[in-house]
């Protein structure tokens, strides 16, 4: 990780911002224009004083009158100036805002289109909690240097207005602001030098304090029926004091660089006194030229430190967009061809030859698989064996490493862009609802009927508590809505499939959750469906029995094998580990039974 | 479920409260007031040397030099003695604050674990995790840098009035007088900003869940193709976001330079007023200079009331929140010390008249009354919300009853501490949740002295080393963030082993193996079987076999305990079990 105000980020992070810079022209423009006026009439206003002092004050004083019209003209002059000022400042804050601001939402924009965009399996590499940062804090740090570069870019200007302002009025006292500013600049890249690191520590102890926070609150049934509590406490303690000393670390810096830059134009101040009387003893300045230095160097003072503000960001800013360009540079995206999968009437599925690897852990070697259309064919095997990998390449989640997967004869990376999901839904194993209405999470924003949804309900036994629900179809449901059981959720995902008419229907163990009872009347409902005009062709993984039994066809998978594919009475003759998985039960019932009787018969 | 709101307080009343429960911010905050008040007296010392350097050094025809330098040097001195404060003044802050807020933080966390809403409300759980993490950074930052810059303002702002009273009251009236109707229009700006500021962490809070659903929901939104309409909900929700930072940069921009005007017009004001003052010999020039200077001190004051206000607010509500959480009395409660330690062995438990309601919501347990002897195996059966979880809640002192009670060997589970219960009373959920580290780190988390041959031990016994030698590293094979590497059944069988090496004395399986296959679940029983022998076990069944092996069957009905018996009598009554049966047998056989 990137951590100090080295050269090479310094460089990187110019780069950084010449790429919002090229992005955002006009804006940039007008925030350094403004910026740029702020900072000459930061200058002016010092000089107005000095003017004001030198010719209405002094001769007040010193003669006991006032011209009136050095009088009105240096009150204008004061007056004019800070209203410039104050336009300049209004300028650099809107615009530095709306620049920041615009390559925030860009880069969000950017990567959540490459999210979408990129293959699940791209997904799978990366954890959640990094993928939400990328677009949120990543994009926020990637452009937070913007809102001080324009107040940078004026105190330059201002610096250089102030540099030809001095050497024009004297060039010793100008050789005081040589020394001291050059010196606050100095101090300024010493500080960021020695406080970014530490800030960079701080910020990746506070993400880890974050995700044991988030790890063991997720797991807080676990934590709690095991009572560990006290331990998991500890676990978060020790990270939390590590956090609190490392923001102490920042704290000293902070506390010792903020003084100092607070005192060194101060000191400043004094030198120009100090000078300033040995040149009006020679003669060679006005008492008003010393008020004036003195004033200006009072104003500059504060604004400089944001050349500070932009080193500060740097390193953060840096860090930000190689993680927002290492996600929007990300290859192995999915591409897609241009054939279209036939419509109307139940779907033909192949699959031939299929290789897949989680990295270099194979998990399914040359799977053949047929489904005819209109056949139920179920995919049985142990725990592990690759049941739910091979649903996903049905609907393309991912693509086989080896091998291809056809509908209707159509390889799936031959079809266009959503082309695939009108044919075919998967109803995975998890369930994902959106935060949207009961109407919204079933439709997913496709125009289908309320009749159709209904109907859709219907078929996934949904209907019932959905109709109990406060505002029916209306309501909110998902993260931020009412909370639903397991198995509600489940059918609702159930729902979602079967409301678009899907011409293969792949379930994933999508049923787990829902009562042996509810789960047989699903199951008969979509057979008695298949015999009419929803006629699909299915795909089910399954363990239980009753799902098994409705299939036409069971392909058994071991160790991401197809160990045998036949009817149900055929694979219990023939297949050892088939056999014994789904008789797994009714053995053991026959054995505790025979174990019952001879106990009888001993007793 | 509750809010976990807490009581309604004023701004005030919140930051009282909370720094009432961090006693490390209070211990030695005068001293370090003090320092921030001496620290902020460094302000005044230019404008003075200005002054003594024009009316003392400049008096004459010839600059007095020797008085300068004696001015500068003395002044000098004062600057490095402020900043030496200033200095200090910051290193106390820092480590008062953080040591405040790093108790917050922990005292934050133990408490949401003793919160039922942890368990029962899993939509719930980021929102806590933000208490102890991003609602304290909140409270932190606004502590070191808006708080104190507030602290700094006001201290600015009364040395420098002090001053300009001490030197013309005439003339320091005349820049209030200038600078009031900003004062008196701050807190109008201040409620449009604050306006702004909320409309800006609404839209931040939508995109937010927006990019998360993306995220979260990649697998379904492939599936049906939805990302058209997924891109369409992402702009909205980041165009909206984006609008209403700009509009609050509007406000900021428009109110922010104002200072700078109303600064110019005390500025020509005081040389104008000062001439008329001075001809008439009521205050020098060098007087009147150190007003022009002491006005830039009532600058940045009015600048920051704006520039605070969006970190004060964002504490003011982090502190809210985080106290929220610490007022929430957690509603199952320890009795600690004071309570009584079970003596181990074979568990006996009985629940008397037990009754269970959330608030506000229809009873879900009714009247129960059963007893659970020492040794014996339960099954308890029923259909979706028929109170199964529930009673298991109950019995594992997730819950506490609303009425009745439940006792482990006699004694009331409201009685017996935490830490005797929690050996010895071990549920096994549905969900096998685990944590991001190796398989056997997580057995072990089941009892962390347990030593590497003890979990191979464990997994023999239950019948898993063959699974766990298929693994590409065995034990040490890592299970990903919250197990995600390894299938559902697989994290079942993690989380079975991990309850198994704790060594309860009741065992409680709540459908622990409902996503394991039937081979494995079939093997797994009967390992259980083996190693819970002597133990008192309990299981809520997903299948017909686990009830017909115990030696008791628990039927829930409508919260109710409806039949109980061992399997043979109950199939053998017509009612509840029987009809459930008759569909289990139906499942498997059809």
């Amino acid at each position: 990780m990137t951590s100090k105000v080295t050269s090479a980020v310094m460089r990187q992070g110019l780069r950084v911002l010449g790429v919002a810079i090229r992005a955002e022209k006009a804006v940039f423009s007008a925030a350094v224009l403004s910026s740029a006026l702020y900072g000459v009439m930061t200058v002016a206003s010092a000089w107005a004083l000095g003017w004001a002092t030198e010719n209405v004050v002094l001769p007040a004083f010193d003669r006991g009158e006032a011209a009136a019209g050095a009088v009105t003209l240096g009150a204008a002059l004061i007056l004019g100036t800070a209203l410039l000022k104050a336009l300049g400042v209004a300028g650099r804050r809107y615009f530095a805002g709306v620049m920041q601001y615009r390559m925030q939402a860009r880069s969000r924009r950017d990567v959540t289109r490459q999210y979408l965009r990129l293959p699940l399996a791209w997904h799978h590499r990366h954890p959640t909690g990094q993928l939400l940062s990328n677009a949120s804090a990543d994009a926020e740090a990637a452009w937070a240097p913007l809102a001080p570069l324009p107040m940078a870019v004026g105190v330059i200007v201002m610096l250089v207005t102030a540099a030809v302002a001095m050497l024009v009025t004297d060039p010793v006292l100008a050789l005081v602001g040589f020394l001291i500013f050059p010196a606050i600049a100095l101090l300024n890249l010493v500080y960021q030098r020695r406080l970014s690191p530490l800030a960079t520590r701080a910020q990746q102890l506070r993400a880890e304090v974050s995700e044991i926070a988030h790890e063991s609150f997720d797991g807080a049934l676990v934590v709690k029926t095991l009572g560990r509590e006290d331990t998991e406490t500890a676990r978060f303690r020790a990270r939390a004091e590590e956090l609190r000393d490392a923001n102490v670390e920042v704290g000293r810096v902070r506390g010792l660089f903020d003084p100092l830059l607070e005192a060194l134009p101060t000191l400043g101040v004094l030198a120009v006194l100090l000078v300033g009387a040995a040149r009006l003893e020679s003669g060679a300045i006005t008492p008003g030229v010393l008020v004036q230095v003195a004033y200006l160097f009072t104003l500059l003072a504060f604004p400089i430190r944001a050349l500070g503000w932009v080193l500060a960001e740097l390193p953060r800013a840096v860090v930000g967009y190689e993680r927002v360009q290492a996600v929007l540079d990300a290859t192995g995206s999915m591409e897609y061809g241009a054939a279209a999968l036939p419509s109307g009437g139940p779907a033909r599925l192949e699959v031939r030859a299929l290789d897949y690897a989680y990295g270099d852990f194979k998990v399914l070697h040359g799977v053949d698989l047929e489904a005819e259309p209109g056949r139920t064919v179920a995919l049985v095997g142990p725990t592990g064996s690759g049941k739910s990998t091979l649903a996903q390449t049905f609907v393309r989640l991912v693509d086989p490493a080896a091998g291809a997967v056809l509908v209707d004869g159509t390889d799936l990376r031959e079809v266009a862009r959503g082309g695939i999901s009108d044919a075919v839904a998967l109803v995975p194993q998890q369930t994902f609802l959106f935060d949207d209405t009961v109407r919204g999470n079933v439709t997913l924003g496709l125009p289908i009927s309320d009749a159709d949804v209904w109907a859709a309900l219907r078929l996934a036994q949904a209907d019932g508590f959905v109709s109990a629900l406060p505002s029916g179809l209306d309501t909110r449901v998902g993260e931020r809505g009412t909370t639903l059981s397991g198995g509600q959720r489940q059918r609702l995902a159930l729902a979602r499939a079967l409301a678009r008419r899907p011409r293969l229907l792949v379930l994933d163990d999508a049923t787990s959750s829902v009562d042996p009872q509810v789960e047989a009347k699903i199951l008969y409902g979509l057979r008695d469906a298949a015999a009419t005009s929803a006629a699909a062709t299915v795909v089910v993984v399954a363990y239980r029995m009753a799902t098994i039994a409705l299939a036409d066809q069971i392909v058994y998978l071991e160790h991401g094998r197809v160990a045998d594919r036949g009817t149900h009475d055929e694979l219990l003759e023939r297949c050892e580990g088939y056999r014994n998985l789904v008789t797994a039960y009714e053995r053991e019932e026959a054995e505790r039974e025979a174990l019952e009787s001879d106990e009888e018969i001993n007793a | 479920m509750s809010s976990l709101q807490g009581v309604e307080r004023s701004a005030l009343a919140t930051v009282r409260h909370g720094l009432s429960l961090t006693p490390e911010f209070r211990k030695g905050l005068a001293g370090t007031l003090t320092l921030a008040v001496l620290a902020t007296l460094g302000k005044v010392v230019v404008p003075i040397a200005v002054q003594q350097t024009v009316d003392g050094g400049l008096k004459g025809a010839v600059p007095d030099v020797p008085f300068i330098r004696t001015t500068v040097a003395l002044c000098a001195a004062a600057v490095v003695i402020t900043a030496l404060c200033g200095y200090l003044m910051n290193v106390r802050l820092y480590r008062a604050t953080e040591a405040s807020l790093a108790t917050l933080r922990v005292r934050g966390f133990r408490h949401v674990h003793d919160l039922s809403v942890l368990t029962q409300n899993s939509e719930r759980r980021g929102a806590l995790v933000s208490r102890v993490t991003g609602d304290v950074d909140q409270i932190s930052a606004f502590m070191q840098w808006g708080g104190l810059m507030i602290i700094v303002a006001v201290g600015q702002l009364l040395v420098a009035s002090l001053v300009m009273f001490v030197y013309s009251w005439q003339l320091a009236l005349l820049i209030w007088a200038c600078f009031l109707p900003l004062m008196v229009a701050m807190p109008r700006f201040q409620r449009w900003l604050s306006a702004a500021y909320t409309r800006v962490r609404e839209r931040t809070g939508d995109m937010l869940a927006a990019v998360s659903e993306s995220v979260v929901g990649a697998a379904v939104i492939r599936a049906y193709g939805s990302e058209a309409r997924t891109a369409e909900r992402l702009d909205t929700a980041i165009d909206a976001n984006k609008a209403a930072q700009a509009r609050t940069q509007r406000i900021v921009a428009t109110v922010f330079p104002l200072t700078e005007i109303i600064a110019a017009i005390a500025l020509a004001a005081v040389v104008l007023v000062g001439v008329r003052l001075g001809v008439g010999g009521g205050i020098t020039k060098g007087e009147l200079i150190l007003f022009l200077f002491l006005i830039t001190l009532f600058v940045s004051p009015m600048q920051i009331a704006t520039e605070v206000l969006n970190e004060a607010q964002n504490a003011i509500a982090g502190w809210r929140r985080v106290l929220g959480v610490l007022d929430t009395p957690p509603d199952v409660a320890d009795p600690g010390s004071e309570g009584v330690e079970l003596p181990r062995g074979p568990i006996s438990v009985s629940f008397e008249d037990v009754g269970f309601a959330y608030p506000g919501g229809p009873p879900v347990l009714r009247e129960v009354s059963v007893d659970i002897p020492p040794r014996s195996r339960i099954a308890v059966v029923g259909e979706t919300g028929s109170g199964k979880t529930t009673f298991a809640k109950l019995l594992t002192r997730l819950m506490d009853p609303v009425s009745g009670r439940v006792t482990v060997d006699g004694e009331d589970l409201r009685e017996v501490r935490f830490s005797s219960l929690r050996e010895r009373i071990v549920m096994v959920p549905q969900d096998g949740f685990l944590f991001d580290g190796t398989l056997a780190e997580n057995v072990r988390f089941g009892r962390p002295e347990a030593t590497d041959a003890e979990i191979a031990l464990a997994m023999t016994e239950l019948g898993l080393a063959d699974w766990v030698d298929g693994l590409p590293a065995g034990l040490d094979t890592p299970v990903g963030q919250r197990g995600e590497s390894l299938s559902a059944g697989e994290r079942q069988l993690v989380a079975l082993a991990r309850a198994y090496l704790a060594d309860p004395d009741l065992l409680l399986l709540d459908e622990a193996t409902s996503a394991v296959d039937p081979a494995t679940e079939v093997r797994l029983a009967r390992a259980l079987e083996g190693v819970t022998r002597g133990r008192t076990a309990v299981s809520i069944a997903h299948r017909l076999s686990t009830a017909e092996a115990a030696d008791e069957v628990f039927v829930f009905e409508h919260g109710r305990i409806v039949q109980r018996g061992p399997h043979a009598e109950l199939v053998a009554e017509p009612g509840v079990y029987a009809d459930l049966h008759a569909s289990w047998v139906a499942a498997a056989h059809s």
